[in-house]
Formats: structure tokens, C-alpha cells, sequence
């Protein structure tokens, strides 16, 4: 078999192995619950009759690892079962779909995360490559101290510091960003200026430092020195010698601080109001809704792990050496 | 300094009085070498440590003290005014120093214990040992942190010692890493392996034998370790999910007085008012990371490009 196809299929079965894990963990949440749970969430009122009820509905009578395989494949076909809230203790269950909960939100949380992408990418690759070119410049100086500064600051410190300078003071961008499915497109950017600058400007930071690195690296190694020697021109060894190699590096970089956008929207959310999937989350932790939690807590683990794994096959695709198996 | 002759003499050299310095003057000279955002640092992380020890004196009030004018603005009375339900917001600060920092350093310390410890014996014991735990590693590291501390936290109950534990676990998983790596060249050392052979036990090579050479690495992940849990507690503390009320606590305080900030265009004193104690994290995680910068350039000798 092609080198390439196998590392790629080694990595895909990897990732499958990982999914696994990270379900089996956020399933056990449920059984990690103290036993008066039922009562906890229905109420004191209850009687032993709802919470035995609840607790079949719930499905705690059966195995868990009935239970488990069900989870999982409720998960696949879109059902993530019923939240917590909604319930009383008299039995009547105006409890909602989890799914129901999440769905809109999910939508809103993707676009203020490609949003922060399509600003926060092509920026920081630029300043990594001409950092890494003008390395030791006055300009690679005073962007390296900058963005060591942005990365000790707490995220919401950075929204807070947006919110004061151009919502308050100089009142250009609204300081919630309250949308909703009717916000037409212009108006939706608009609303969601400041968090997505302020997940643009936390993500900046990380994301050019790394290029940075990892063009530095590469532009040390001996080959590079070599066709310096041969005499080709700086445009030259960057296109023709340092790309070709520095695409892993860079599509690792790029995929990694994707996956840290997951992260990092939870606050931002929190503090624009922002009806996303974090906030959701945050809500639910608050309350113990745990189908909820889980359902978030799976979408945050596999957008995370799917990016990762998208980033190392894009590293392993553009790897010169494995493209010609000796 | 003595006079060097010009000869050598090997005699000379054997007979000469080595002046052994002891630990405080070396830490003295390595001080005076320091650069300058190092010394910032230090002072800053001093200033800090005295405050938080210092927490009854300093404060002019107690940290749950109410007062009867919530929102007070800035004045001789209430240095930085009071929040939501009128307590002073000056000395909440002070004792945010104590709760949020001491709870940082507690929970760093733990992670440190746990991670190290097991990553020094997988290390080397290189059996089902090391398998079992790196493998677990590598999963408990596929799920986002702040997402798996929320979900942990919805399950167990937001209490200080469940927030120390769950953040504790979860970041030992980067310090057993790093303790793995860096110990896996120090194990096949001759002299580990003299230690075992001479029949110290696994707990003594630990400690004696490995834990010395593996050192500086750790001290400097101790510091960025602390960064990041401190940042971490911070967050999940403003998601109103960590520390709990009235015990003081930076994050949490941020959230509280949120709403000031849009009254600054009438009063700017009043608009960064929340402000404050996110600075005063921000300022704690900057210097943290300028000394340890300084220490890993120290102890990496790198020199100067």
C-alpha cells in the first residue's frame, strides 16, 4: 500500500479510537451523579412514584452499557435526549429536546467562530512570515512583546477593555450582541464586531508566534542554507525551498488555534451575551442540567478532535518526503 | 581575584583554595545579571505574595462587609467604591489576592505532585505502567480543558476543593508529559542504574537520583503551569461556575460590576471599576511569564544571538 495511505488510515483509525474514549467519558457523567439525583431535579415534594418514573424514562433500570450503545446512536441520529429542566415534581414534564436547545445556537457559535477566522488567519500568517523574515527588527520586536502581552491576558479582560474603548467611550460597535434567525446578514456582522475581535485578538497572537517558530526552524535547516549558497534569491528559497515544507507546520498551527477558538468562545459568549452554544453550556453547568452539558460538552469534544485530526492529515498530505516512498 | 601567573602549574592549580560561593551568593549574582522585565517581574510577583499574606492588615474592611450605598463612586472612604450590594471594592481586591492566588497555588502544586510523580515512575518503569498512563493521558487530553472542567463541574458540585481537584487532574496531564520526557533521558544514565543495582527502591531513585537532573525544566513549567491554571480558575470563576460568593475572587468580581462599564463616558472612574481586578490578573500572569522567560534563557544557556 501507498506510505501515505497507510499513515493516513493509521491516523483516521486513531481518531475513531479517540471518539470513542471522549463519548464513553461524557456518557459516565450521567453515572458519576450522587443517587438522590431524581429528587435533586424534581423537587423535595416528589414522590417516590415520579422519581421511579423519571429514572425509567432516563433509562437508569437498564445496563449502562445498554444504555451507552442507545446514547451513542441517539447522538448519530441527531438525539441528544431530554433536558433536566422543565421537570416538577408533580410529574408534569414541559422538559425540551436537547437538540431543540442547541441546534439555533450551534449555527450562531459557527459563524461568530469563522467569522474570527476568516479576520485572525490570513492576518497572523502574514505577521509570522514577516516577523520571521525581519527577525530581530525593530517591527518583529515590538510585535513579539505585543503579542506576549495579549496572551497573558484573560480573555475577558481583552472583551472588557474592547467593550470600554469602542462601545462605551466611543460608542462605534453595540456592546451585547444579541442576534437572533431573523438578524439579516450585514446587521448579524455588525452585532458581533467586538466578539469576534476579541476572539481575533486572543487567537492573533497564539497563531503568529507559532508560525513564527515554525518558519524560523525551517529556514534554519541546512537545505535552505544550501540554496542560500547556490545563490538564489531570498523570493526564490521562500517560494520554491521553504513552502513546500512549511505547509504541515502551518496547516497544524492554523488547525490548532481553530480548536482553541472552541475554548475560547465560552467566555466571549458569556460576556456579549452572545446566543451561542457557550453560553448554553455555562447556563447548564450552572443548573446541573447534565443532558444539556453533555451534548455541548460532545460537539465542543469532536469539532476539537476533527480539527486536530484534519490538521495532521493536511501535514501528512503535504509532506514532500512521504511523497516519494524510497 | 587573585593574580593568575604565567606559567601554568598543575601543582598551583590542585593547591589553590577553590572559594566555594554558597547558595545566597549565587542567587545574589545571578539577581544583579537579571535583566530588567525579570526584575519587574519579581517585584511585581513580591508585591503580590506580601499583599495576599498581608490580606486583614492591609484591607480597610472586611471582604463581606456591606455597606449600606452599593455603587458608591470613587472616594477617601471607599478607595475604588463599592459594587453591587455596597461592599468596599478595595479590599475584595486585597483579599482576592489571597483566595484567587492562593487557590492558583494550591491547585498548581497538586497538579505538579500527581503529574510528576506518576510521570517519574512511568518513566521508569517502562512497562503496562507507562502504557496505561500515557494512553489515558493522551485521551483526558483530547477534550478541550475548559469544557471538560465545566462538565466535570456540572456533575460534582462547585465547591473550592472540587475546583482544585478537577483543575489539578486535568492539567497534570501536561506536567506528566513533560516529566516523562525530559526523566526518559535522565533514566538511562549510568548512575540510575547504579542506584538500582545497589537495591534503592523505586520512591529513592525518584527522588534522589532523577528528580535533582530534571529539575530546572519543572521549575520553569511550574511557572507557566501557574499561568495557565490561574487563568483557568479565573474564567470558569467569571462564568460564575468557580469560586462562589461572598468569598472574594477576582474573576467573579469582574462579572459582578460588568454593568459599571457603560456608565463610563459619565463617569470614567466608575467605568473601569471592573476592570480592575482583570488587570490585576493580567498583571500577576505577565510578570510570572517574564521571570520565567528569564529563568529558562538561564538555565538553557542560551546565550545571547
Amino acid at each position: 500500500m501507498h506510505s501515505i495511505v497507510k499513515t493516513i488510515l493509521e491516523r483516521l483509525g486513531l481518531g475513531v479510537l479517540t471518539l470513542f474514549a471522549v463519548s464513553i467519558i461524557i456518557f459516565s457523567a450521567i453515572e458519576m451523579l450522587p443517587g438522590d439525583f431524581g429528587e435533586a431535579i424534581l423537587g423535595q415534594r416528589a414522590t417516590p412514584e415520579t422519581v421511579a418514573a423519571f429514572r425509567r424514562q432516563l433509562g437508569l433500570d437498564q445496563h449502562p452499557f445498554v444504555r451507552y450503545i442507545q446514547w451513542v446512536l441517539g447522538a448519530i441520529q441527531g438525539d441528544l435526549g431530554t433536558s433536566f429542566s422543565g421537570r416538577n415534581a408533580s410529574g408534569v414534564d414541559r422538559s425540551r429536546e436537547v437538540v431543540g436547545l442547541i441546534a439555533p445556537r450551534l449555527w450562531n457559535t459557527m459563524f461568530l467562530a469563522s467569522m474570527t477566522a476568516i479576520i485572525a488567519v490570513p492576518i497572523s500568517l502574514a505577521l509570522g512570515i514577516t516577523t520571521a523574515l525581519f527577525r530581530n527588527s525593530v517591527f518583529d520586536r515590538s510585535v513579539n512583546t505585543a503579542t506576549l502581552t495579549t496572551i497573558s491576558f484573560p480573555e475577558f479582560f481583552v472583551a472588557y477593555i474592547l467593550i470600554l474603548l469602542m462601545a462605551s467611550l466611543y460608542p462605534v460597535f453595540p456592546s451585547l450582541a444579541n442576534v437572533d434567525a431573523d438578524t439579516l446578514i450585514g446587521e448579524r456582522v455588525y452585532r458581533t464586531a467586538l466578539p469576534a475581535l476579541t476572539l481575533t485578538l486572543v487567537i492573533v497572537a497564539h497563531m503568529m508566534r507559532m508560525t513564527r517558530a515554525a518558519i524560523i526552524n525551517l529556514l534554519a535547516s541546512p537545505y535552505i542554507q544550501m540554496a542560500r549558497l547556490s545563490g538564489a534569491s531570498q523570493l526564490e528559497i521562500i517560494i520554491k525551498h521553504a513552502l513546500p515544507n512549511a505547509w504541515a507546520p502551518i496547516a497544524t498551527v492554523i488547525a490548532f488555534n481553530l480548536a482553541y477558538l472552541v475554548v475560547g468562545v465560552v467566555v466571549v459568549e458569556v460576556v456579549f451575551v452572545y446566543p451561542g452554544i457557550g453560553q448554553l453550556m455555562v447556563d447548564a453547568v450552572r443548573t446541573r442540567d447534565i443532558p444539556v452539558v453533555q451534548g455541548c460538552a460532545l460537539i465542543f469534544a469532536v469539532t476539537y478532535i476533527l480539527l486536530n485530526l484534519i490538521a495532521d492529515i493536511i501535514g501528512i498530505i503535504t509532506n514532500p518526503r512521504l511523497l516519494h516512498p524510497k | 581575584m587573585t593574580e593568575k601567573p604565567n606559567t601554568y602549574s598543575a601543582l598551583s592549580e590542585v593547591g589553590a583554595i577553590r572559594e566555594n560561593r554558597t547558595i545566597f551568593a549565587n542567587i545574589k549574582i545571578s539577581l544583579l545579571k537579571s535583566p530588567l522585565t525579570a526584575r519587574f517581574g519579581m517585584v511585581v510577583i513580591l508585591i503580590y505574595a506580601v499583599v495576599a499574606i498581608f490580606a486583614p492588615l492591609i484591607a480597610p474592611y472586611g471582604e463581606a462587609e456591606v455597606f449600606p450605598i452599593p455603587y458608591a463612586p470613587w472616594s477617601s472612604e471607599f478607595i475604588f467604591g463599592t459594587d453591587q450590594i455596597g461592599r468596599d471594592i478595595f479590599s475584595r481586591m486585597v483579599y482576592g489576592a489571597r483566595n484567587t492566588v492562593g487557590i492558583a497555588v494550591a491547585t498548581t502544586l497538586l497538579a505538579f505532585l500527581i503529574g510528576g510523580s506518576l510521570g517519574l515512575a512511568a518513566a521508569i518503569n517502562r512497562s503496562y505502567l507507562d502504557l496505561v498512563f500515557s494512553r489515558t493521558v493522551d485521551v483526558l487530553m483530547a477534550i478541550p480543558q475548559l469544557i471538560f472542567a465545566l462538565v466535570l463541574l456540572s456533575i460534582f458540585g462547585s465547591t473550592v476543593i472540587n475546583l482544585i481537584m478537577i483543575i489539578a487532574i486535568l492539567d497534570s496531564t501536561r506536567v506528566f508529559r513533560l516529566t516523562r520526557a525530559v526523566s526518559l533521558n535522565v533514566v538511562v544514565m549510568d548512575y540510575v542504574e547504579a542506584a538500582r543495582l545497589r537495591g534503592e527502591g523505586l520512591g529513592w531513585v525518584m527522588r534522589k537520583e532523577i528528580l535533582p537532573n530534571i529539575l530546572p525544566p519543572l521549575i520553569a513549567e511550574f511557572g507557566l503551569r501557574f499561568c495557565f491554571v490561574f487563568l483557568s480558575i479565573a474564567a470558569l470563576s467569571f462564568l460564575g461556575v468557580g469560586i462562589q460568593p461572598p468569598t472574594a475572587d477576582w474573576g467573579s468580581m469582574v462579572r459582578e460590576n460588568a454593568s459599571l462599564i457603560q456608565f463610563a463616558k459619565y463617569d470614567l472612574k466608575a467605568g473601569i471599576t471592573p476592570l480592575l481586578p482583570a488587570a490585576a490578573i493580567a498583571l500577576l500572569t505577565v510578570a510570572v511569564n517574564f521571570v520565567v522567560d528569564w529563568f529558562l534563557h538561564k538555565t538553557s544557556g542560551i546565550r545571547d544571538e
